[in-house]
C-alpha cells in the first residue's frame, strides 16, 4: 500500500536529533567531583586573579549550605554532584590566537553544526545576508570569538568571560553578580563557584552594535556539566542583539547545564536576547538521558526608558527549568518575554518569566506559546509584580498552550501582585488541542500529515517566531518541525 | 470518472453507508439529496479519506484507480476536492500561505514544478476578483473571524486555485444569502468542463437552481434509493423525503 511505503520512507528520513554525534577531541579534565580544590583548580586553569578565586570560594561555601529547590513541576532523581566533571576543555597550548591554531577536529565539529567560525565564511554568504559574530563555547571553555577586531573599532567588547576577567577586571568586578546575586538560588550559586566560561559583551554609550552577536554552546564530554556565565552590559543609549544556540550529543546519562545570564541596561539602552535551545532531549520512549537545563537568566533595566526583550525557542533538554526575567528599575523601562516551549517524548519543561515593576510607568509584555506532545509535561510559570512606587505599571500577558495527542499535559501557573492602585495587568490564557478536524482539512487540500502539523503549529507560534532575528527565525521554524516529528498518528 | 460500488462504511462501529452505488462520468454534475442523517456527509468523508470512517465492503475508483487505498492528501493530489459544510479556522496561517502550501504539495506529489510566488499571486488576484473576495482578506489567517458566507466563498476560492478534477460540494448553500449564493454558483459553474465531474450534496433544491445537475440521486438509509433527471429535485422539494425515507 502506498501509505505503508510512504511511512517506511518517512521513518528512514527522520532526522530525529541530528546534533547527537560525539566528537573525539583530546580534552583536559578536572578530577571528578566537587570540593574547594576543584574550584581552585578551575580558577588556576584560567589564570584568574585572586579576587575572582575568593568570589568563587565564597559562592561554594554558600552553596554547601543550600538545598536543591523542589517547587518546579518537574521530576528527576537526585543529582549526585560528586559524579560529574566540572571542567572539560579541548587540549591546547595556551589559548589559540587565531583560527589556524585551533584543533582542526574542533573546527570540523562546528562545520558539522553549521556554525560559521571563519569570518570569511560569513562574508562569503549570500549577498546582503546579515553578518553575525560568534563566540564558540565547547564544554567548559570558549574556543574562538570572531569579528572581535571589527567590533573593537566601534568600542564593543565581545569576548569570552575568562578573557574579560583578565582584560577588563574593572567592568567584571562592577557588574558580575550584580543582577543575579551569588546566592540567588541553588543552581546559580553552584554556577558562581564553578563556572568555566561564557560570553562577555560591553556596548559603550550611544553605540548601536553593528552586527548580531551570538554564542554557540556545545556540550561534548561525557559525565560533564556545563556551567557558563554570560554578562552583557548595554551602556546609555546603546543597542545590541544577541543570540545563543545550544546542542549536545545523545548520551544515556543526564548532564547538568546550569548557566547564569546577567543583562544590564542603562538609560535608553536596549538588549534583545534570543535563545534557540536544542540540547539533547533524552530518549523519547524511555526518557533516558538528556540535559537538565537549569538556568538563571535575569535582566536589570537600571536606566530610565531602557528595554530588554527575551525571546526563547526551547525545544531540547530532558528537563528545562528557566525563567528569563526583567527587573524594571528605571522609570518607563520595559521588558518583553516571547517564548515557544516545545516538549515531546518524555520531556519536562517548567518555564516562564518574572516581570518585576519597580519604576514608574514601566511596561511589560509576555507572550508564551507552549506545545506539548508525546508524554511530555509543559508548565508556564510566571510572576508579574508591581511595587508601591511602580505607579502606572502595565503588563499584558498571553499564555497559549497547544496539546498534541492524548498523553501530554500543559499547566499554567501565573502569579500576579499589584502593590499599588495604579497598575494595569491583563492576563489571557488558552489551551487547545490540535484538532483532528483541522488536520483533515489541511490534508484534504493536499498536505501530508507531518506537513499539516507543521503548518498548524507554525501558525500557533507565529507571534513569537517573528520576534527572532530573521536568519534564526527560519532555523527555529525548522527546529519546531523536527521536534514534533512523529508526534501525531 | 467516479465509480462507487456497493459501498459499506462504519463510523464508531455503526454502519452508515449500506451498499451505496454511484457513477459520475466526466463532464457531469450529479446532485445527492436526502434527509438528515441519511449518510450524505459520511459519503463525502469516505471519498476524501477522513480517519475514523472505515470501509467494510465495496469500493470506489477515480478513473479506474482505487481511491480507498490512498491517504487523504494523495487523493487531493489526484484531484479530489471537498468544499466543507463547516470550513475550519486555521489561526496564524494566512489564507494565501495555506493555499500556496497546499498547491505546491499537490504539484510535488504529481511530479510537477512548484508554482512561483509571482505566478501564484497573479492567479490569486484574478480568482479573488471573480469571486468578489477582497484581496486583503487573503492575507488574514484562513477563516478566522470570517462570516459563514465568507468561509463558503473561501472554499470556492480554494477550489478555483487548486483546480481539482473531481469536486464534492457539501451543503455549500447553507449560510449563504441569495447574492452570495449567485457568486458561489458562478464560481462553481466556471469550473464545469468535459474533464471534470461534480458531486453536489444538498438538502434543499434551491442550490440546484443555480448549479444545474445532470442527474439527481436520493440518498436515504445509507444507499441510493432513487435516481433521475433535474425534475426529481423539484419533486423532492414539493413532496419531501418521506416516501424515500420509508422505502429505505
Amino acid at each position: 500500500m502506498a501509505a505503508v511505503k510512504q511511512t517506511v520512507e518517512h521513518v528512514a528520513s527522520l532526522e530525529k536529533y541530528k546534533h547527537g554525534f560525539v566528537s573525539d577531541i583530546e580534552q583536559d579534565f578536572a578530577p571528578k567531583g566537587l570540593n574547594a580544590d576543584i574550584v581552585r583548580f578551575i580558577s588556576a586553569k584560567k589564570n584568574e586573579p585572586e579576587w575572582m578565586l575568593a568570589w568563587r570560594l565564597d559562592a561554594f561555601e554558600r552553596w554547601l549550605a543550600m538545598d536543591e529547590p523542589d517547587w518546579a513541576k518537574v521530576n528527576f532523581p537526585r543529582i549526585d554532584y560528586q559524579d560529574s566533571y566540572y571542567y572539560a576543555a579541548p587540549k591546547e597550548k595556551v589559548g589559540p590566537k587565531s583560527l589556524d591554531e585551533v584543533d582542526p577536529d574542533l573546527l570540523e565539529v562546528y562545520k558539522k553544526l553549521g556554525i560559521p567560525l571563519r569570518e570569511q565564511e560569513v562574508l562569503a554568504g549570500v549577498e546582503g545576508a546579515p553578518r553575525y559574530a560568534v563566540d564558540a563555547v565547547f564544554d567548559s571553555v570558549s574556543v574562538v570569538t570572531t569579528f572581535k577586531k571589527e567590533l573593537a573599532q566601534v568600542g564593543v567588547i565581545f569576548c569570552s568571560m575568562s578573557e574579560a576577567i583578565r582584560e577588563h577586571p574593572e567592568l567584571v568586578k562592577q557588574y558580575l553578580g550584580s543582577v543575579v546575586p551569588v546566592s540567588d538560588n541553588y543552581f546559580a550559586c553552584l554556577n558562581a563557584a564553578v563556572f568555566s566560561d561564557g560570553s562577555f559583551v560591553y556596548v559603550p554609550p550611544g553605540v548601536r552594535c553593528p552586527m548580531e552577536l551570538s554564542t554557540y554552546f556545545r556540550i561534548n564530554a561525557e559525565n560533564s556539566g556545563q556551567f557558563e556565565r554570560t554578562l552583557i552590559i548595554a551602556d546609555k543609549g546603546s543597542y545590541v542583539s544577541y543570540l545563543e544556540g545550544c546542542t549536545a550529543p545523545m548520551r544515556d546519562e543526564n548532564q547538568l547545564h546550569a548557566a547564569v545570564v546577567e543583562l544590564v541596561t542603562m538609560d535608553d539602552a536596549e538588549i534583545k536576547y534570543s535563545t534557540v535551545q536544542n540540547w539533547y532531549p533524552g530518549d523519547p520512549e524511555t526518557g533516558k538521558g538528556g540535559i537538565y537545563n537549569f538556568v538563571t537568566k535575569r535582566a536589570d533595566c537600571r536606566g530610565d526608558r531602557s528595554k530588554v526583550s527575551w525571546t526563547q525557542v526551547e525545544t531540547g533538554s530532558s528537563i528545562t527549568w528557566k525563567y528569563p526575567s526583567c527587573i524594571l528599575r528605571g522609570n518607563e523601562s520595559s521588558g518583553e518575554f516571547y517564548s515557544i516551549a516545545i516538549t515531546n517524548g518524555r520531556q519536562q519543561a517548567d518555564t516562564g518569566t518574572k516581570m518585576i515593576h519597580l519604576g514608574a510607568n514601566t511596561r511589560s509584555r509576555i507572550i508564551s506559546k507552549g506545545i506539548s506532545a508525546g508524554r511530555s509535561s509543559n508548565t508556564y510559570r510566571g510572576l508579574v509584580s508591581a511595587h508601591p512606587k511602580a505607579k502606572g505599571a502595565r503588563n499584558f500577558t498571553q499564555c497559549d498552550s497547544l496539546l498534541i495527542g492524548k498523553h501530554c499535559a500543559a499547566h499554567t501557573v501565573p502569579y500576579i501582585e499589584a502593590r499599588n492602585g495604579q497598575s494595569k495587568f491583563e492576563h489571557e490564557a488558552t489551551t487547545t488541542r490540535l484538532s483532528e478536524d483541522q488536520l483533515f482539512y489541511a490534508m484534504q487540500r493536499g498536505l501530508s500529515q507531518e506537513e499539516a502539523v507543521q503548518l498548524l503549529v507554525n501558525g500557533f507560534v507565529k507571534d513569537v517566531l517573528q520576534e527572532l532575528p530573521m536568519e534564526f527565525a527560519v532555523e527555529a521554524q525548522k527546529l519546531v518541525a523536527i521536534s514534533l516529528e512523529g508526534s501525531v498518528g | 470518472m467516479l465509480s462507487v460500488s456497493n459501498l459499506h462504511a462504519t463510523v464508531d462501529d455503526k454502519e452508515i453507508l449500506k451498499g451505496l452505488s454511484l457513477d459520475v462520468p466526466a463532464g457531469e454534475v450529479h446532485a445527492i439529496m436526502g434527509p438528515n442523517g441519511a449518510g450524505k456527509s459520511t459519503l463525502s468523508y469516505v471519498l476524501t479519506g477522513r480517519q475514523g470512517y472505515e470501509v467494510t465492503q465495496g469500493g470506489a475508483t477515480l478513473d479506474g484507480e482505487d481511491l480507498l487505498a490512498l491517504e487523504a492528501n494523495e487523493r487531493a493530489a489526484k484531484g479530489v476536492f471537498l468544499s466543507f459544510q463547516y470550513p475550519l479556522e486555521i489561526p496564524g496561517v494566512p489564507a494565501l500561505t495555506f493555499i500556496r502550501t497546499a498547491l505546491n504539495a499537490q504539484k510535488k506529489a504529481r511530479g510537477e514544478p512548484e508554482v512561483t510566488a509571482p505566478e501564484f499571486l497573479k492567479l490569486a488576484r484574478a480568482k479573488a476578483a471573480e469571486l468578489k473576495i477582497d484581496f486583503d482578506m487573503l492575507k488574514r489567517a484562513l477563516n478566522v473571524g470570517f462570516s459563514g458566507g465568507e468561509k463558503k466563498r473561501m472554499e470556492i476560492f480554494q477550489m478555483a486555485m487548486l483546480s481539482p478534477r473531481f469536486l464534492i460540494l457539501d451543503e455549500t448553500d447553507s449560510g449563504l444569502d441569495v447574492d452570495a449564493l449567485r457568486i458561489v454558483a458562478d464560481g462553481v459553474n466556471a469550473l464545469r468542463s468535459p474533464e471534470r465531474a461534480m458531486l453536489v450534496i444538498t438538502h434543499y433544491q434551491r442550490l440546484l437552481d443555480y448549479i444545474k445537475p445532470d442527474r439527481v440521486h436520493v440518498l436515504a438509509g445509507g444507499k441510493i434509493v432513487a435516481s433521475g433527471g433535474p425534475e426529481l429535485a423539484l419533486e423532492l422539494e414539493r413532496e419531501g423525503y418521506e416516501k424515500y425515507a420509508r422505502a429505505a
